[in-house]
């Protein structure tokens, strides 16, 4: 190469081996990287310009138009809104349980396997076999779980869970608050055996109570986790799509219907895939501003703390 | 009893307080476990009794009738099989793609080493779920809808794994790898022979966590499949779910077999999956 003879004195013996191959360990990875990444990142710009149709051909470049469209389109709003209710909706009690949950386990200290097991498992469920666990045999009415647990307390409510446009989104908030807490409850509960216990022991000793410990040591303590299992779960819940799909189909009446089932119809049940592209970028940007957001609130929060 | 062991065989007392906390933590995971319970309970009734009110946990019979029909039909076995090559194939690649990445980023220096890996570290901001479009466009172009690459290489390059083992590389210590230079081996057995061997901690993790999510993923798979005899377990199951008519029974023990493999890995894997969390914790989802 032209360009080392310029540089300074070269290294030689071992110090060199610390700079050679790097770009071969770095190319499988860069090449997929490049392939299925970063280039349907830069093509989908180029798609959502034009009119194409599902195999991204045979359209034409139409400019912004599709974007004009997907701001004056109904749809999307309406599955924009969806999305971030559901997201409010569902990262409370995600956020509370998996807190709640870990604090108990991690203080009753024997059966760890018991609370672990019924807790976390839901989370490895595929989201499939979660969708029609739902849909099937708890939320249907009359004869669905939910149902005949109330009609065993003397309640025949014969509530649509699912097709109730009242309840569809609370019924998939709980299936999902069910499903996925498993994950933020692993999080808290790495982070409270993480909490040095000669902290509780110098507590204890100044008379500390229990309530006590918990309010003015491990809560305080679990201020950062909490900060990084926010983010995460709010990121995981504007993606949401499977559940919906499965259990509501994003009824009734749509009420259900997130922003990636939208762009799913537009352009693999519309064939728009230009205009699918266009709702995506929406959407990713609807993630990146809220990501800033958090990130920004996260480091004030950290600075106050320390 | 009057006192339960801690885990360093401290005795903590029993105190109101702590009966009402474990009485407390015993219904709340009833609650968990029942939908689970219920599913299974489904499945072991005969088909006729699937449906009946009111609730009852156990039919005129226990039988294995839907699990046996389940298996009969071969769809299962084979969106088994798929599933279980899939994942398998992903997880190997991802962990060597990443772990050879990572290890080219935090060892060895070359130019535009920095700009190409802030370039990595920026993909973690993109939600393979908003590529969708573009990603299946070019999927048709390459041929690779309705076959195994089509739906393994695009979960493989992730660039939030090749971000946790940089950290972890960054903490080994350099004078491992020098000895072994002093003795001639070249970058790539120092890699394999020392430096993988002792990540192999992290790399478990990486692994387990490539391996669930491959497993249960369903957006992608269930867009780039087609093919009923291509698709992936939790795809084909929602695939089909209409020509199981009113079959609850069939179905529910189709949800438990799907169910059933991870709790297993879980099971085994218990620890590291925990430790996991807290060492990959950032890589969400």
């Amino acid at each position: 190469m032209t360009t080392s003879t310029a540089g300074p004195a070269r290294p030689t013996g071992i110090r060199r081996r610390w700079t050679e191959h790097g770009l071969l360990f770095i190319a499988p990875f860069l090449l997929t990287y490049t392939l299925f990444l970063l280039w349907p990142l830069v093509s989908g710009v180029g798609m959502s310009l034009r009119s194409d149709n599902i195999t991204g051909s045979g359209g034409e470049f139409v400019g912004l138009d599709n974007y004009a469209e997907a701001f004056g389109d109904p749809g999307v709003w309406s599955s924009m809104g969806n999305t971030v209710w559901f997201t409010v909706l569902s990262t409370v009690p995600l956020v509370l349980c998996g807190l709640v949950f870990a604090l108990l386990a991690h203080h009753l200290r024997f059966v760890r396997w018991l609370w672990r097991l019924s807790w976390f498992a839901p989370f490895l469920l595929p989201s499939g076999v979660v969708g029609l666990l739902f849909l099937w045999v708890i939320f249907p009415s009359d004869f669905g779980f939910a149902d005949q647990l109330l009609a065993s307390f003397g309640l025949h409510p014969g509530i649509g869970w699912l097709t109730d446009e009242r309840y569809a989104m609370l019924s998939v908030v709980a299936a999902t608050v069910w499903w996925t807490v498993g994950f933020n409850f692993l999080l808290y509960l790495a982070a409270l055996q993480s909490i040095p216990r000669y902290v509780y022991e110098a507590a204890e000793l100044d008379g500390a109570g229990g309530r006590q410990r918990l309010w003015h040591i491990t809560l305080p303590m679990l201020r950062r986790t909490t900060g990084v299992v926010l983010i995460l779960q709010v990121l995981a819940s504007l993606k949401i799509f499977d559940q919906v799909y499965i259990m509501t189909g994003g009824g009734p009446d749509d009420s259900t219907r997130p922003i990636l089932q939208y762009v799913y119809q537009a352009g693999f049940t519309g064939y728009r895939i230009g205009y699918a592209s266009a709702v995506s970028y929406l959407f990713f940007a609807l993630i990146v501003i809220v990501s800033l957001v958090q990130l920004r609130l996260s480091r004030r929060g950290g600075e106050e703390s320390s | 009893m009057s006192a339960v062991a801690d885990d360093e065989g401290r005795r903590a007392r029993w105190t109101p307080g702590r009966a009402v906390l474990l009485a407390g933590s015993l219904l709340l995971a009833a609650v968990w476990v029942l939908p689970l319970a219920w599913a299974l309970a489904i499945s072991l009734k005969p088909e006729a009794e699937a449906t009946r009110t009111p609730l009852r946990w156990i039919g005129s019979t226990v039988t294995l009738q839907a699990y046996r029909q389940v298996w009969e039909t071969g769809d299962l076995v084979r969106w088994l099989f798929n599933t279980a090559y899939i994942s398998v194939v992903t997880t190997l690649l991802t962990v060597v793609f990443c772990a050879m990445a990572a290890y080219g980023f935090a060892r060895t220096d070359f130019r535009g080493r920095k700009l190409l890996y802030g370039v990595v570290l920026a993909g973690i901001m993109v939600p393979p779920q908003v590529l969708m479009a573009p990603l299946f466009a070019e999927m048709v172009q390459l041929g690779l809808v309705d076959t195994y690459w089509g739906v393994i290489l695009p979960q493989v390059a992730v660039p939030a794994m090749v971000f946790i083992l940089v950290r972890f590389f960054d903490g080994v210590p350099r004078e491992l790898e020098e000895a072994a230079f002093v003795d001639g081996a070249g970058r790539w057995r120092v890699f394999w022979t020392i430096v993988m061997p002792l990540s192999r901690p992290v790399l478990a993790a990486v692994a387990i966590f490539t391996f669930i999510s491959t497993w249960n993923n369903f957006l992608w798979p269930f867009l780039v499949t087609t093919d009923p005899n291509g698709m992936t377990l939790p795809v084909g199951l929602v695939n089909v779910q209409s020509s199981y008519g009113l079959r609850y029974a069939q179905m529910m023990a189709s949800v438990v077999i799907a169910g059933l493999p991870l709790l297993v890995v879980f099971a085994l894997f218990q620890r590291q999956i925990v430790r996991g969390v807290a060492t990959t914790g950032l890589a969400g989802q």
